[in-house]
């Protein structure tokens, strides 16, 4: 098992290698100059933009520029923004766990709702239930995200009045941040009603990012499902005198989960690298709005710096994801 | 009493080409602590009538029987909730695939103690030891241990000890083996018939063999069923059956034994079995059969007495000859 981690662990040198490259690339190919697009409508003189372009280091070849970068990442510096000038690292972990915790809710209410729903399908084959599911499915794959964000809003915050249209908490509570995470910090300050107001505002954005894991998850899991209930120990199972509930949901379940898990690891991966559209409409502070703004304005130093870090994060998700397998398969630790 | 009574059971499968006829009208009586065997080829319906009595196969068999009682139980009327109270428990199975019949996901031991956990009132300890105590009484070594390993670490024939153990895990007054030395090794299969006769001794249970292998007939049953295309065509005592068949195909399966083969090719039986589109009009077996005339080919059989070992048959063997029983059955 260990053997098994640092061999995962040591491959990720030339994956974490390959994605400075890429990133420091990536937004340097973009056409458009950061310095004018920092200096804005009022221009930039000769003098100065010569000035600058010396102090950000342009004035140097590529490769020079890139050993920079790469010196300075290995100290675990990742440069400071062009625009706010404060560390990018810094910028990034205050934002990221406003993504985290959307996320992180999301996954879990798409995990929680779409595994069940796929078993049920699976076992009901061709019956009512899993073709209402699988055309729901169908449907919440392809709803433009935008827009079904902005049908929720207009529906239970506009009509009903039921949840806040956007931010994470109301302007009532003010406390500091302890962890980054809306709902641990609101409990944290002990205000009544700090919780339930974060509560509120989470719910919408958790249901809009949700919908199209939830989607995928449902289907992959019916699909796995089906393939495996025709396996021969699923009959043993039965023929155990145990209930549906157990065949079904353990024994079923459990072999079926593999390309489960895979799905669920590659969208948790999306779902980090900044769910942009959901925290674009729902003003919601994460890492996905600032990497878009930060491409807009080309800020070289977030950008990659940014791309980075969500990419180190993935293959940590990644590597969870094969360590599940084994403790999900025991066929497979050994493989 | 009878431990097992199934009378006129058959079993339909919904296909897309309209349903398919898996097991066709076959009585079935098996008392306790007896030893039957049903026999037949591939596609004979073998499995699924037992599987039926199991209440094991997908929703798109449709099941009718004119009586269907386990131990007095009638499992016709029985709701699954209620037969998974005896199944697993009174009547336990064990499969033609012993790889693939464990969960590759859970331990053996947890595999066998689910069952206890299931049907008995037992301790976890209890359950602990009762794992181990049956693990010893399969032959396998090391019990304790070896209730620790996952399946994928086991051979065929140590899977299929695992599924015996599994089977027997709350003594069951009948056991169903269905093939169970099919995907072994000949000298595993060995093996594991004596250890299933054994263990038949032993625990006092009935059992039912079903095979297609005739030699292993021989050696171990008391009763046969032979069953071909869903039907039952021949019923008899195991000596009986060998030295005097009275059903063509029950002879014809006799006759391709290599012991039993005298000339330089084994003789074999021409032909398959009838599926969904090829179904005969009359007898099923009349196109294979050597014996069958145009009345064979047009009218279906009429069982024949028990003297003729209930024989499914226009003209059953007596002592390898034909009897015509037209006038019998017209």
């Amino acid at each position: 098992m260990l053997s098994f981690l640092l061999r995962r662990l040591l491959t990720f040198v030339p994956t974490f290698f390959g994605v400075t490259v890429v990133s420091f690339l990536f937004i340097r190919l973009l056409p458009g100059d950061p310095i004018l697009l920092l200096a804005g409508e009022r221009g930039v003189g000769e003098e100065r933009y010569a000035e600058l372009i010396k102090q950000f280091g342009f004035d140097q070849p590529i490769w020079k520029q890139y050993l920079d970068y790469l010196w300075g990442v290995m100290q675990g510096d990742l440069g400071n923004s062009f625009v706010t000038k404060k560390p990018v690292v810094t910028e990034f972990f205050a934002l990221f766990p406003a993504t985290l915790e959307l996320s992180i809710c999301a996954i879990i209410l798409a995990i929680v709702v779409g595994i069940p729903a796929g078993v049920i399908a699976a076992v009901n084959r061709g019956k009512f239930f899993d073709q209402a599911l699988m055309t729901g499915a169908l449907i919440g794959y392809s709803m433009p995200i935008f827009w079904w964000a902005l049908l929720l809003i207009i529906v239970f915050s506009s009509g009903l009045g039921w949840t806040p249209v956007s931010g994470r908490i109301s302007f009532l509570y003010f406390f500091d941040e302890a962890t980054g995470f809306m709902l641990i910090d609101s409990l944290l300050s002990g205000q009544k009603g700090a919780f339930a107001s974060a509560v509120s505002h989470l719910i919408l954005p958790t249901i809009v990012l949700a919908t199209i894991p939830l989607a995928v998850i449902a289907r992959q899991t019916r699909s796995a499902m089906l393939e495996v209930l025709g396996e021969d120990y699923v009959r043993t199972a039965k023929a155990k005198g145990l209930s549906p509930l157990r065949v079904n949901g353990q024994h079923a379940l459990r072999n079926a989960l593999i390309p489960v898990v895979t799905v669920i690891g590659l969208l948790v991966g999306t779902l980090l690298a900044g769910a942009i559209l959901t925290e674009t409409i729902f003003s919601w502070p994460g890492i996905g709005k600032w990497m878009v703004d930060s491409i807009f304005r080309r800020d070289y130093q977030v950008v990659q710096g940014g791309l980075l870090l969500i990419a180190s994060i993935i293959m940590i998700v990644n590597l969870t994801v094969d360590l599940l397998y084994g403790w999900i398969n025991p066929k497979i630790r050994k493989g | 009493m009878s431990l097992l009574e199934i009378k006129n059971l058959t079993v339909e499968f919904r296909t897309a080409n309209g349903p398919f006829r898996a097991v066709d009208s076959v009585d079935m009586t098996v008392t306790a602590g007896e030893l039957v065997a049903i026999v037949g080829e591939s596609g004979s319906g073998k499995s699924v009538s037992m599987l039926a009595m199991m209440g094991l196969l997908p929703w798109t068999a449709n099941i009718t029987a004119d009586k269907m009682e386990f131990d007095g139980k009638d499992l016709l009327r029985m709701s699954p909730k209620e037969r998974r109270k005896i199944i697993g428990k009174d009547v336990s199975m064990i499969f033609q695939e012993p790889m693939s019949s464990l969960n590759p996901c859970y331990t053996v031991g947890f595999q066998i103690k689910e069952v206890l956990r299931q049907h008995t009132d037992l301790t976890r300890a209890e359950r602990q030891a009762r794992a181990v105590e049956l693990m010893e009484q399969v032959g396998i070594p090391d019990p304790a241990k070896r209730l620790n390993v996952f399946p994928h670490q086991l051979s065929g024939g140590m899977s299929q000890r695992v599924m015996i153990a599994m089977a027997l895990a709350c003594k069951p007054k009948l056991l169903i083996a269905d093939e169970p030395t099919t995907a072994l090794d000949v000298t595993i299969q060995a093996q594991i018939l004596d250890l299933l006769i054994d263990l038949q001794k032993t625990e006092g249970m009935a059992l039912i063999l079903i095979t297609h292998d005739m030699g292993v007939v021989a050696e171990t049953v008391e009763r046969v069923n032979v069953q071909y295309a869903g039907q039952r065509v021949e019923q008899q005592e195991v000596n009986a059956l060998f030295s005097n068949p009275h059903h063509p195909y029950t002879a014809a399966l006799l006759a391709a034994l290599p012991e039993r083969a005298t000339g330089r090719h084994l003789p074999t039986i021409p032909g398959v079995v009838p599926g969904q589109f090829d179904r005969p009009q009359g007898c099923l077996f009349s196109p294979r059969c050597e014996f069958a005339d145009d009345h064979c080919r047009t009218k279906p059989p009429v069982a024949a007495g028990p003297e003729l070992g209930k024989a499914l048959c226009h003209r059953p063997l007596q002592q390898g000859v034909p009897q015509d029983q037209k006038e019998v059955s017209a």
